[in-house]
């Protein structure tokens, strides 16, 4: 094994050492606020396959967002309490949702997309509070039973297992989206964000890529909103708002546009800077994600995940540190 | 047919007040996106900005009004001139990037205007003379709503003139057709550029003084009218001031009529009208031709 190797599995296990600890180290505010950093994680993946590696920033994954956690709640409302049927049924919903408004959506590129997803955005924000025998209307749906992991077993109530049962399915997810960027139809939608026109002459449909990335992306957002709905037992219109949508496309660019982790890291961050620096000073957490925004956009022009070159440029003391150490 | 007008007479008039508000806001954007490739998503914030300047210093006379219109004016100025300044050094960076620091700008300003203003909806009151309501082919309307239409309608005409008829509307529309051969040409397209901008966010805060009696000022109305003015640049079409006006026309009656007329689905009216011009004409109903 390379240095290169050894580091990168060093880092991975520290990072999953870290994410199993979170309940034993934390109190129930903070797991739930990292339980919360997870479906939102997720999410952003959804967005950072559109935005990132496809190239089709979209402002509409909320909609599936909210079609999977509609159609988790209702499943464990009515039907039954498994957690895998939950989030299959879901997943199925978010894929349904895509297939049928994808056509439309893929018509336009770039600001066209991102206007007509923001378009189907707001009218499933505006269906959800208006459709009151499905969803409850504005009121919300209320009444989620705890999700039930194997047949027979207990509910989940405690903090601590929900944020297990969300860790693993997000990273199942990061898994999945992991495959899928290293199949050839990873790499056909890096053909798409970087010349669509060439792909085209070469032969490819790209209307079909681009279609099938927002089908993928539909159903992995509709995933995230099922695990929504199981971890908050509550779903309103409100979680499938352009509130949402926007601080997704947001955690994406501050986390760096295309790479996952750095979505991940970036849905983090927004979730913390909102939920828990926001509590800290009494509210005012639009002001903080606000200056987030604005300095993560001047002095990470690639996001966290932009390569090193950045993050050593912010830090002059610690370069000129290093190359005089070089030189002697 | 008769009996129809005169029972949604008020709604289309009102529809016609909306619009050119809506216009005010929609120009700017459309030109400065027309223009510069700038998705400015702080614009408005620039509306809000004014509204609450018009709040503050209105105080029901005359005086009052125009003190709110050259403030309104100063900070619609000053705003831009920043905005164009904290957004140049992104130049070739896309969109996505202005569209989270102009975002993260206007989340920052909202906050600072709940802490000046508070958080509740302060319903602004015209000037007292405006005040009143008259009969308007048998129908009570505000004196004040006429009179914003009349300002406004004006305001629209001298844009659009100084757009399409004189030098410097040439210019204007010259960068947004192709930028680098103005640029050949000797011209600063920096100047023209820092001008259309301060030109569109003083326009905007102008409508938000004029229109705070409308559209009161309160937290969430700079995400609302931002959102109404996108949805006016996309049906109108990037870049011009014509399809500004026209769009905000018809989102203008969308809104009024449209939600009269039937109420069941006024939540799905306004991006439903986006979403069928932008199936039918991506571009925009009334783009303008480009090189």
């Amino acid at each position: 094994m390379s240095a290169l190797q050894v580091r990168r599995s060093l880092l991975v296990g520290l990072v999953a050492f870290g994410l199993l600890m979170v309940p034993w180290v934390f109190g129930a505010f903070t797991v739930s606020t990292f339980t919360r950093a997870l479906v939102f994680a997720v999410l952003a993946m959804a967005v950072n396959l559109l935005t990132g590696v496809a190239g089709m920033p979209t402002l509409g994954q909320a909609a599936y967002f909210g079609v999977g956690a509609y159609a988790g709640a209702l499943v464990s409302i009515h039907w039954s309490e498994l957690g895998v049927v939950q989030l299959v049924v879901a997943t199925l919903a978010g894929v349904v949702a895509a297939v049928l408004t994808g056509p439309l959506a893929i018509r336009g590129r770039g600001v066209a997309f991102l206007m007509i997803t923001l378009a189907i955005g707001e009218i499933g924000h505006s269906a959800a509070g208006r459709l009151d025998a499905v969803t409850g209307g504005t009121d919300g749906l209320s009444g989620i039973r705890p999700v039930v992991v194997l047949p027979g077993s207990e509910g989940l109530v405690n903090e601590g297992l929900i944020y297990y049962y969300v860790l693993v399915v997000a990273v199942l997810a990061y898994l999945g989206v992991g495959v899928l960027l290293r199949s050839p139809f990873g790499l056909t939608l890096r053909g798409l964000r970087d010349n669509e026109a060439r792909l085209r002459a070469v032969g490819y449909r790209t209307d079909a890529y681009a279609l099938g990335a927002y089908v993928y992306a539909g159903g992995l957002a509709a995933l995230a909103g099922s695990l929504w709905a199981s971890s908050q037992r509550f779903v309103a219109p409100g979680d499938m708002g352009f509130e949402i949508a926007a601080l997704a496309l947001l955690a994406v660019i501050v986390g760096g546009v295309g790479s996952m982790w750095g979505a991940c890291l970036g849905a983090a961050l927004v979730v913390f800077t909102r939920d828990y620096f926001g509590q800290i000073v009494s509210g005012h957490a639009p002001l903080l994600l606000g200056i987030l925004f604005v300095l993560a956009v001047y002095l990470l022009p690639k996001g966290i995940a932009g390569g090193r070159a950045q993050w050593r440029s912010l830090f002059p003391a610690a370069r000129a540190a290093r190359t005089t150490g070089e030189t002697t | 047919m008769t009996g129809w007008f005169n029972a949604h007479f008020v709604s289309m008039v009102d529809g016609v007040a909306y619009g050119l508000l809506l216009f005010t806001l929609a120009v700017g954007l459309s030109l400065v996106f027309g223009m510069m490739d700038v998705l400015n998503l702080a614009h408005g914030t620039l509306y809000l900005a004014g509204a609450y300047a018009a709040y503050a210093l209105s105080d029901g006379s005359w005086l009052g009004l125009v003190i709110a219109l050259a403030v309104g004016l100063v900070v619609g100025l000053v705003g831009g001139g920043l905005l164009a300044a904290a957004v140049a050094p992104l130049q070739g960076r896309g969109h996505l990037d202005q569209a989270a620091l102009t975002l993260g700008i206007s989340l920052i300003a909202a906050e600072v205007m709940v802490m000046l203003f508070g958080a509740e909806v302060l319903p602004t009151a015209p000037p007292a003379a405006l005040g009143g309501s008259v009969s308007l082919l048998g129908h009570t309307y505000p004196v004040y709503r006429l009179a914003f239409i009349g300002i406004a309608a004006v305001l629209a005409a001298l844009v659009y003139l100084a757009f399409e008829r004189s030098s410097v509307g040439a210019l204007v529309r010259a960068t947004v057709a192709d930028r680098d051969m103005v640029r050949a040409m000797g011209v600063d397209t920096r100047k023209v550029l820092f001008g259309v901008f301060g030109f569109g966010a003083a326009l905007a805060a102008v409508g938000g003084v004029l229109g705070a009696p409308i559209i009161a000022p309160g937290p969430g109305i700079d995400e609302r009218v931002l959102v109404l003015s996108l949805v006016v640049v996309v049906i109108g079409g990037l870049g011009s001031v014509r399809g500004a006006l026209l769009g905000a026309l018809l989102i203008g009656q969308v809104q009024t009529l449209g939600v009269a007329l039937v109420p069941s689905y006024a939540p799905f009216l306004l991006f439903g009208a986006m979403l069928l011009v932008l199936a039918l004409r991506p571009q925009g109903l009334f783009a303008p031709g480009r090189a």
